[in-house]
């Protein structure tokens, strides 16, 4: 139905455009891992200096030990933040559900920055938490560890989150017919039988894509850090993002970002395969 | 023959939904709230509510520049990409070509890559040719990453078309020019509007990517960066305020939109017994 | 329409009914979808809830199966009130109109899971699976997914799935209504011989009364929620109660007329008839009208004369639409006789003019 020349005059402006400004660009970052700087200049040496570095240094282990582990909170508890509304919001909110599902999605709409900035606000020393602690005479002095630390980074970050997990658990429950949860009561199964039966199988694909979403992009984040981690909260982006400013070493900060993109892609794999055997069309 | 089965109680999923309803809004609820707070954003409860930081806010020259910039470079941004996600999703969805999988998983990369990554790559890319660091480069960054964002939504809305539509079309005697403009655009309009309105919103708030691009002239997100690493102000909370409502508008207008145009249909759909 | 007094069916294995619906309403926000229904099912039985789109059948079927609850009006089954329990405590399994097969289990997993769910011996599943598998005929496919099956394949799982718990009813909601012509009179015959040979209730709903008839012991006719007729299929196409009922099972013409001193006048017929002066309507349907070749009419017939209007060949049988004059219209259907022109005479028998409430 379509012409050759349709269907090339179509794919070649994104192939051109993708190949120019993604592909190349991501290329050149692999290119720099394998280069490194001396003086101050960057020199077209191919070797594994920078990789070397990596496994050797304790350091960047550690950090990076400690980012993964910060992802993987944020995925947990973005799960379990997010699976229970989309269960609710799918199958006991009745007539509001539209109303409901809208009003979950607004917040998403206020600036990453901007809910940061608020959880600092709210977590520091000076701030409404420990304000309200101290009013209600709960506390009597500042709690200091809820912010500048991993707890705070493991929040803000499940906040942020926890609505895209949302939509993609609701999604895929929503996807689910009706009738098939239906028939597993008609068959005796009750809503709890019929939960972990019918509908968590079912629902496998959208939690397997939002909490790789979560996990993937806690990883790679490096302005939670900056806003609400403080010294104890540094994450391995952070150190990436030092590399590529004040500390003059792209090269090592593009290997660094080979390391997290090589996680992320495996893991991507890694979903994908899983969803396969998870979805039943 | 679908019936509305009265939904169950389920007492104890619906407060931990609330729960984590509450949650969700809680930065939000205190971010207005504090924004009218004489003392700042600090201390509970909030007392001796001002326009005050509203008042800063407006006089506030370099944040209004900055609110302009992320204008210009979000349109623009819609424009590349919806051109370029249309393309994107017309060639996923009709043709076959070699490297079509690699060119699919590219296109959707940016998406999934946490933006630090992202925007580093186009940095070695813009020191490469020898660009400039401005806007420019600010643009080139949204429209590239956000191209994922058309491609999907694009790519969705032509699965569900009605190909029997475009078939008539060249049966009655239109050239494939005519039936994309007369036939499969139009069809295209609620997805392309929504794409629109995501990448519009995602460029506006965009901060990783635009980190590592930005040149002399401030985006709004990288203008509020800049201010918090020098301290904490209310006037912060003025200006996130507005967006908020400002979004919440958009929203609504949407909605009021798509709930017109899938109206008629939703009508006839809750009618059938 | 009235609900009460519902024949029981000549072949009953018990003498208490099996399922007692008693003045049960529905009500879904102002529309009121069932209205006062009272009806009773006898164990053993296969029956049928008929009625158009929105006439509440699958309403009904809702109730019984736990779905909905009941706005007024109690349901009980076996001496015990059922429509207090949830869908799964009754003793009832449903067989859907999209079949609803786990997409994720394989079709043996399908059938054995509401044995698994209510903690049937393990030892006991496999032959029991087995033996459903057998009984529809799907042994070959018990390893496949549903979404390789076929449609005829997929509704003999849904079947078998329910069918394996031995339900005291099964209950049917327009189970053929996906299948082709052909695929579903087969599966007619099948469904009918296997209720008979495994005695199990079958509470089915259509909306095809063609089905209705072929499978039935007794037909539920349901109208706006109401119970129209309740009877054998033989009774209810013989003696229709009301001009819905005629028309909606099997053909009729209705003849709109008046009794006066014992005469009823339709149009250009009328005939004697003991009644009292009212105004009427007669069901007459279109096979117990004949040819009347030699023009002469018994005692107890009606004789009319009509021209040919359309005339439609249907291998055994031809369907002519007759113009009696003054706008009058019949449809006559006769054995293949070759084509007719022009005016003929016609007759009927009075007995076969039946009268129905409006």
């Amino acid at each position: 139905m379509y012409s050759r020349v349709y269907k090339t005059l179509v794919a070649a402006p994104p192939l051109l455009w993708v190949g120019l400004f993604l592909l190349l660009p991501y290329g050149l970052m692999f290119a720099h891992s394998f280069w490194t700087v001396q003086d101050g200049a960057l020199v077209h040496h191919w070797n594994l200096s920078n990789y070397q570095k990596l496994l050797t240094n304790p350091l960047y282990a550690e950090v990076l030990f400690r980012t993964m582990r910060i992802a993987g909170s944020v995925m947990l508890c973005s799960l379990l933040l997010g699976y229970p509304l989309a269960y609710y919001l799918s199958f006991h909110s009745g007539a509001r559900k539209e109303l409901f599902y809208q009003l979950v999605i607004v917040p998403l709409w206020v600036s990453y920055l901007v809910r940061g900035y608020a959880w600092k606000t709210i977590l520091g020393s000076e701030g409404v938490l420990n304000g309200f602690l101290q009013y209600a005479h709960i506390t009597h002095a500042p709690v200091s560890f809820l912010l500048y630390s991993p707890f705070a980074v493991v929040l803000m970050l499940t906040h942020i989150y926890t609505p895209f997990v949302f939509l993609s658990i609701y999604a895929s429950l929503e996807h689910i017919p009706r009738p098939l949860v239906e028939a597993s009561q008609d068959l005796g199964a009750g809503p709890a039988s019929t939960f972990f039966r019918v509908i968590l199988p079912l629902s496998m694909p959208g939690l397997l894509a939002g909490a790789t979403f979560a996990f993937v992009l806690s990883l790679g984040d490096f302005l939670a850090p900056l806003l609400v981690g403080g010294s104890s909260g540094t994450m391995i982006a952070n150190i990436v993002q030092t590399l590529f400013g004040a500390t003059y070493d792209w090269p090592l900060g593009a290997a660094i970002s080979v390391c997290i993109l090589l996680i992320t892609l495996s893991l991507l794999f890694l979903t994908e395969r899983l969803e396969k055997r998870w979805s039943f069309k | 023959m679908s019936h509305n089965s009265p939904t169950r109680r389920a007492p104890v999923l619906a407060i931990y939904a609330t729960l984590v309803f509450a949650f969700i809004y809680l930065p939000v609820v205190v971010l207005i709230l504090y924004s009218f707070n004489r003392d700042g954003v600090g201390g509970f409860p909030p007392q001796h509510l001002t326009l005050d930081w509203y008042r800063q806010l407006f006089a506030d020259g370099p944040i209004w520049d900055s609110v302009l910039n992320s204008l210009i470079v979000a349109a623009a941004a819609v424009a590349l990409s919806l051109t370029l996600g249309l393309f994107a999703a017309l060639a996923l969805d009709r043709a076959n070509f070699p490297g079509k999988t690699l060119f699919r998983r590219l296109v959707l990369l940016p998406l999934i890559l946490p933006g630090i990554i992202t925007g580093l790559s186009l940095l070695m890319f813009v020191v490469l040719s020898g660009m400039q660091l401005s806007l420019l480069t600010v643009f080139l960054g949204h429209g590239t990453a956000l191209i994922s964002v058309a491609t999907t939504e694009l790519f969705a809305g032509l699965q569900k078309n009605d190909r029997a539509q475009e078939e008539a079309s060249l049966d009655l005697g239109a050239t494939p020019w005519q039936t994309f403009w007369r036939i499969t655009l139009p069809n295209l309009k609620l997805s392309l509007v929504a794409a629109g309105l995501l990448i519009f919103t995602l460029s506006m708030d965009e901060i990783a990517v635009t980190f590592f691009l930005i040149g002399r002239d401030n985006t709004l997100p990288l203008e509020i960066w800049g201010r918090l690493r020098r301290g904490i102000t209310p006037e912060i909370n003025a200006v996130s305020t507005l967006i908020f409502a400002v979004s919440v508008v958009l929203i609504i207008v949407w909605y009021r939109i798509r709930m017109r145009s899938v109206g008629t249909e939703a009508q006839r759909l809750l009618e059938r017994p | 329409m009235s609900s009460t007094a519902i024949p029981q069916p000549a072949s009953v294995d018990k003498n208490a009914p099996l399922l007692e619906v008693r003045e049960v309403a529905k009500r879904f926000g102002p529309r009121e979808v069932l209205k006062n229904i009272s009806l009773s099912i006898a164990s053993g039985e296969f029956l049928t809830l008929l009625g158009e789109s929105g006439s509440g059948k699958t309403t009904l079927l809702r109730l019984i199966a736990g779905f909905e609850q009941p706005t007024a009006g109690e349901i009980w089954m076996t001496g015990e009130r059922l429509d207090t329990l949830p869908p799964y405590k009754r003793r009832v399994n449903t067989v859907f109109q999209n079949y609803a097969l786990f997409p994720h289990l394989n079709v043996r997993d399908n059938i054995a899971y509401g044995l698994r769910v209510q903690g049937a011996p393990k030892s006991e599943i496999p032959s029991r699976v087995d033996d459903a598998l057998n009984m529809v005929k799907m042994a070959e496919f018990a390893g496949a997914r549903p979404s390789r099956l076929s449609g005829g394949q997929q509704q003999r799982v849904a079947l078998a799935r329910a069918l394996v718990n031995r339900p005291q009813l099964l209950l049917l909601d327009e189970p053929l209504s996906a299948l082709d012509a052909n695929l579903r009179r087969q599966m007619q015959s099948e469904l009918k011989a296997l209720q008979r040979e495994i005695g199990i209730t079958f509470l089915f709903v259509t909306h095809d009364q063609e089905e209705a008839m072929a499978l039935s012991d007794r037909i539920a006719l349901l109208r706006d929620g109401a119970l129209e007729q309740v009877a054998s299929p033989r009774e209810i196409y013989a003696h229709p109660a009301t001009a819905y009922t005629a028309q909606f099972i099997g053909q009729t013409n209705l003849l709109h007329g008046e009794i006066r001193r014992s005469i009823a006048t339709c149009g250009v017929m009328r005939w004697p008839l003991e009644e009292a002066d009212s105004p009427a309507v007669f069901s007459l349907r279109p096979e117990t009208i004949h040819l009347c070749p030699d023009g002469k009419r018994q005692t107890n017939e009606v004789k009319f004369r009509a021209t040919v209007r359309q005339q439609i060949y249907g291998g055994a049988s031809e369907l002519l639409e007759v113009d009696c004059g003054a706008g009058q219209l019949l449809r006559v259907r006769l054995p293949a006789c070759g084509p007719l022109v022009g005016e003929h005479d016609f007759v009927f028998s009075i007995a076969d003019a039946i009268r129905v409430s409006d």
